[in-house]
């Protein structure tokens, strides 16, 4: 394989469950070397996308290759490549930990116990525990030990950070940067726009079943919308003349809106000017996006077939 | 109290929703099977002599006393036409409520459904206490279809009330039983397993005291199928024996509550101990033999004392033929010796459809681990789905040819010692192994759902039972010979095993070998479930 030809190149992904279309049509390029942030909202088809590049289900129509090979035929070359975190984390009751850690690091064909030690130091995980005892952020955590202890070409992470808390959630992202530092490829999914921002090359939305978006989020404009909600001393006039501001609510002296970056000094002054008591801003949620940017509310996804 | 029972209605519709195909179907079935077995009966005896003569071979055999136990009235119609279904049916009973039970408790409990209704206005004991009552409605249920069934067969009323109490009362104490396994046991997995062990020592109980002098010893009223045997439904009706499954259901049912009361969600008796920081399991059959060891360990030691039991009785195949007449007639047909073949036989093929059961569910873990989505992560590794399957698949295959080796060996060594006679123990080794590729053409039959069909694995064991009824009934429903052929529990040879034993064994084997085939090449094609 050479270093240009992509890691993952699906084309025209196509899977039914019966008379449910899962995935209708899906095109997804993920390039060496990269992290590709896979966003969605729930029942968009992210997980069974994954499942397609991991062999578990076979593709109906379009094709997928998986670090130039079939996902479907060539398991055992392939799965020697990738490690792969599912989004529910499932572990056997009765074993401990740091079994099922070194259970699955096995299976993957070897991880480096240097590296695993520094991990369960890092998400602060004892793997003494019976696995029936863990809650559901330290099963996560189980899952996320095993695979960044393995030295894959490729993670799949599907919605890797559910259930850690903010402490771990940023644990969770240096080992991404290192992964992207090292030259691996990760593909991750997840339904948070800040935290593919945080951490993604490229994203992209899929929605439906289909991709409705991928590239650079710096070329992604409507992504990185401002929420803005702000309370001023003085009612507000001439708000809706600023450009770029859109989904605008008045209420007397309360505001929300969303704005482009661009726009955010002009809005500001005009907030200044009406004596600014509060200011919240925050990226939109990937819920806001749909509304606005797709015109569809988020769980329309779920009808499309 | 009233607090900690609180949701009780709503968990009870839960469960009867969850069940409303399988369990209406269950206790249909056996008040069909309780019928259609007297109905047939009724005309196979039409006179008391007939009738007379019947249960006097009955009770003069060692071996249909110890499987079915005693006649106690050889003049009643219903008495002799439900024999079989006096001793062994009310264990088939308990194992179904016994399921029912432990399904609704720590099925529940296990994967954390239980968790997300106690966030609701949901009190302790509610799973429990709706859990019983589920029980005990099926259980009322089974009784009066049970004796409706039997008076329109045309056996006495009274008799017929006595005997669909009695299976009711037995699936009670049963159900009852698997509520407080599912109190000790942290996995559903493991109470069923105690369940089992309970309902086959319950049974070898009263084997033993049905075989005393004079019968029933007292073993048979350690038993709550004893019970049943000796309320004696069409003979005598005695109906104060009913008070016994009752006390002990209630017992059972105050002591799930004692235990519910005093534990954690989700806990067993013991507390959960640290284990090992690493592991040194590294491969997907290494897994598997994690997951299944300790359960076929509980099994074999379980065949091992079943058999010693089992074939301890085979001592009192002399003494039962009391009547010189009786000796005389076996004689002519085969000599005693031959009537020790026929005891050792009819044991062994009950111990073949207890080891196929065990194949059943080694196997069926397969379909767990895919559903509980343990074998997307094993499969995200370099194991290949086949390599995945197989670890699972050569145990159940492996661990029923195990349990049937350690059945010979137990049975032959016992039956041996207490016939003084030590030549038994080879021919019965041969003819425990003889059944084991029988067994396996019903195991296959998991693998070849699993992979083209796995949501109806489940159904393997109604074919299970299915073969058992038709081995024990099928003569007697006049089923065409080509569809009791279909139970491959009937081609394996019984004792003596000769050479012409040999082409059944291959034949089994033959079958078993290609359903596998075609199981694997469906699990290879089809998506994981997940």
């Amino acid at each position: 394989m050479s270093d240009s030809a992509p890691v993952i190149d699906i084309r025209g992904l196509v899977k039914n469950f019966g008379s449910t279309r899962a995935l209708d049509g899906l095109d997804l390029t993920v390039e060496k070397g990269e992290v590709h942030g896979f966003l969605g909202p729930n029942g968009a088809g992210k997980t069974t996308t994954l499942r397609v590049l991991l062999g578990s289900v076979r593709a109906d129509g379009g094709s997928a290759t998986v670090l130039g090979l079939d996902p479907w035929r060539d398991i055992p070359a392939l799965h020697a490549k990738l490690a792969y975190v599912p989004g529910d984390v499932a572990l056997w009751p009765n074993l401990t930990g740091g079994e099922v850690i070194d259970l699955l690091g096995r299976l993957q064909g070897g991880h480096d116990t240097k590296r695993r030690g520094e991990l369960l130091e890092m998400f602060e995980l004892d793997p003494t525990k019976k696995a029936r005892t863990y809650s559901k952020g330290n099963r996560q955590k189980v899952a996320l030990v095993a695979a960044l202890a393995s030295s894959a070409e490729l993670y799949l992470l599907d919605e890797p950070t559910s259930g850690l808390d903010p402490l771990m959630e940023e644990r969770f992202r240096e080992c991404v940067r290192g992964l992207r530092a090292d030259g691996r490829t990760v593909l991750l999914s997840s339904h948070i726009l800040s935290e593919a921002e945080a951490l993604s090359d490229r994203i992209s939305i899929i929605r439906g079943g289909a991709i409705v978006e991928s590239g650079r989020l710096s070329d992604m404009r409507h992504l990185q919308r401002l929420s803005i909600a702000a309370e001023t001393e003085h009612e507000l006039h001439g708000i809706t003349d600023i450009p770029g501001l859109s989904d605008v609510v008045i209420e007397g002296t309360h505001l929300r809106c969303s704005v482009e970056p661009s726009h955010l000094a002009e809005l500001l002054s005009h907030l200044t000017a009406a004596g600014i008591k509060t200011l919240e801003s925050h990226p939109p949620t990937l819920e806001q996006l749909f509304l606005s940017h797709y015109g569809v509310a988020i769980d329309d996804g779920d009808d499309h077939a | 109290m009233r607090e900690a029972n609180a949701g009780y209605g709503t968990t009870l519709r839960l469960a009867l929703r969850r069940d409303r195909i399988l369990l209406p179907a269950w206790v249909i079935g056996l008040a069909v099977t309780a019928g259609s077995s007297a109905a047939a009966t009724v005309d196979l005896y039409p006179t008391e002599e007939s009738r007379v003569a019947a249960a006097e071979t009955i009770n003069a055999s060692a071996a249909v006393v110890a499987l079915y136990g005693r006649i106690y009235d050889p003049t009643s119609l219903g008495a002799v036409s439900m024999i079989k279904l006096t001793a062994l049916g009310a264990a088939i009973v308990g194992i179904v409520m016994l399921f029912v039970a432990i399904r609704h408790t720590r099925g529940e409990e296990e994967p954390g459904r239980l968790e997300l209704l106690s966030g609701g206005r949901l009190g302790r004991l509610a799973p429990v206490t709706s859990t019983l009552a589920l029980v005990g409605g099926a259980c009322v249920a089974l009784a009066l279809l049970t004796a409706a069934a039997n008076t329109a067969a045309g056996l006495p009323w009274q008799g017929s009330l006595a005997f669909g109490l009695g299976w009711g009362a037995t699936g009670l104490v049963y159900g009852a039983v698997g509520v407080v396994t599912a109190q000790l046991s942290t996995s559903a997995r493991a109470a069923r397993g105690a369940g089992l062990v309970v309902v086959a020592v319950t049974y070898a109980l009263r084997a033993i005291g049905d075989l005393a002098e004079p019968s029933p010893g007292i073993l048979s009223w350690l038993s709550p199928v004893g019970w049943n045997q000796q309320l004696r439904a069409y003979a005598g009706d005695r109906w104060w024996v009913l008070v016994l499954p009752l006390l002990a259901s209630v017992a059972l049912g105050a002591a799930a509550v004692a235990m519910r009361s005093r534990r954690d969600l989700g806990a067993g008796l013991r507390e959960d101990r640290p284990g090992p920081a690493t592991g040194r399991l590294g491969t997907a059959t290494g897994l598997a033999w994690r997951l299944q060891s300790r359960v076929l360990l509980s099994w074999s030691i379980a065949f091992v004392l079943f058999g010693a039991i089992l074939g301890s009785l085979a001592s009192s195949v002399d003494k039962l033929l009391s009547s010189p007449a009786m000796r005389d007639f076996f004689e002519k047909i085969g000599g005693t010796a031959g009537l020790v073949d026929v005891f050792l036989g009819a044991e062994i093929a009950i111990i073949a459809a207890i080891a196929a059961a065990y194949g059943i569910s080694a196997s069926d873990r397969l379909r767990a681990e895919e559903v509980e989505g343990h074998a997307e992560p094993v499969l995200a590794g370099r194991t290949t789905r086949i390599r995945w399957a197989s670890g699972h698949y050569l145990i159940a295959l492996g661990g029923s040819a195990l349990l049937m080796l350690l059945a010979g060996l137990s049975i032959g060594a016992s039956a041996s010692a207490a016939l003084g006679d030590w030549t038994h123990l080879g021919r019965v080794v041969v003819a425990a192994l003889a059944q084991i590729p029988a067994v396996w053409v019903v195991t296959s039959l998991v693998m070849l759902l699993f992979g083209w069909l796995p949501r109806a694995t489940v159904a393997v064991w109604g074919l299970l039972a299915a073969f058992v009824l038709v081995g024990e009934f099928g003569a007697l429903w006049k089923l065409p010979g080509w569809l009791m052929d279909l139970s491959p529990l009937r081609h394996a040879p019984t004792l003596p095993v000769g050479s012409d034993g040999l082409l059944p064994v291959l034949v089994l084997t033959v079958v078993a070998a290609l359903i596998s085939a075609v199981g694997y090449v469906g699990w290879h094609r089809r998506d994981l479930v997940g």
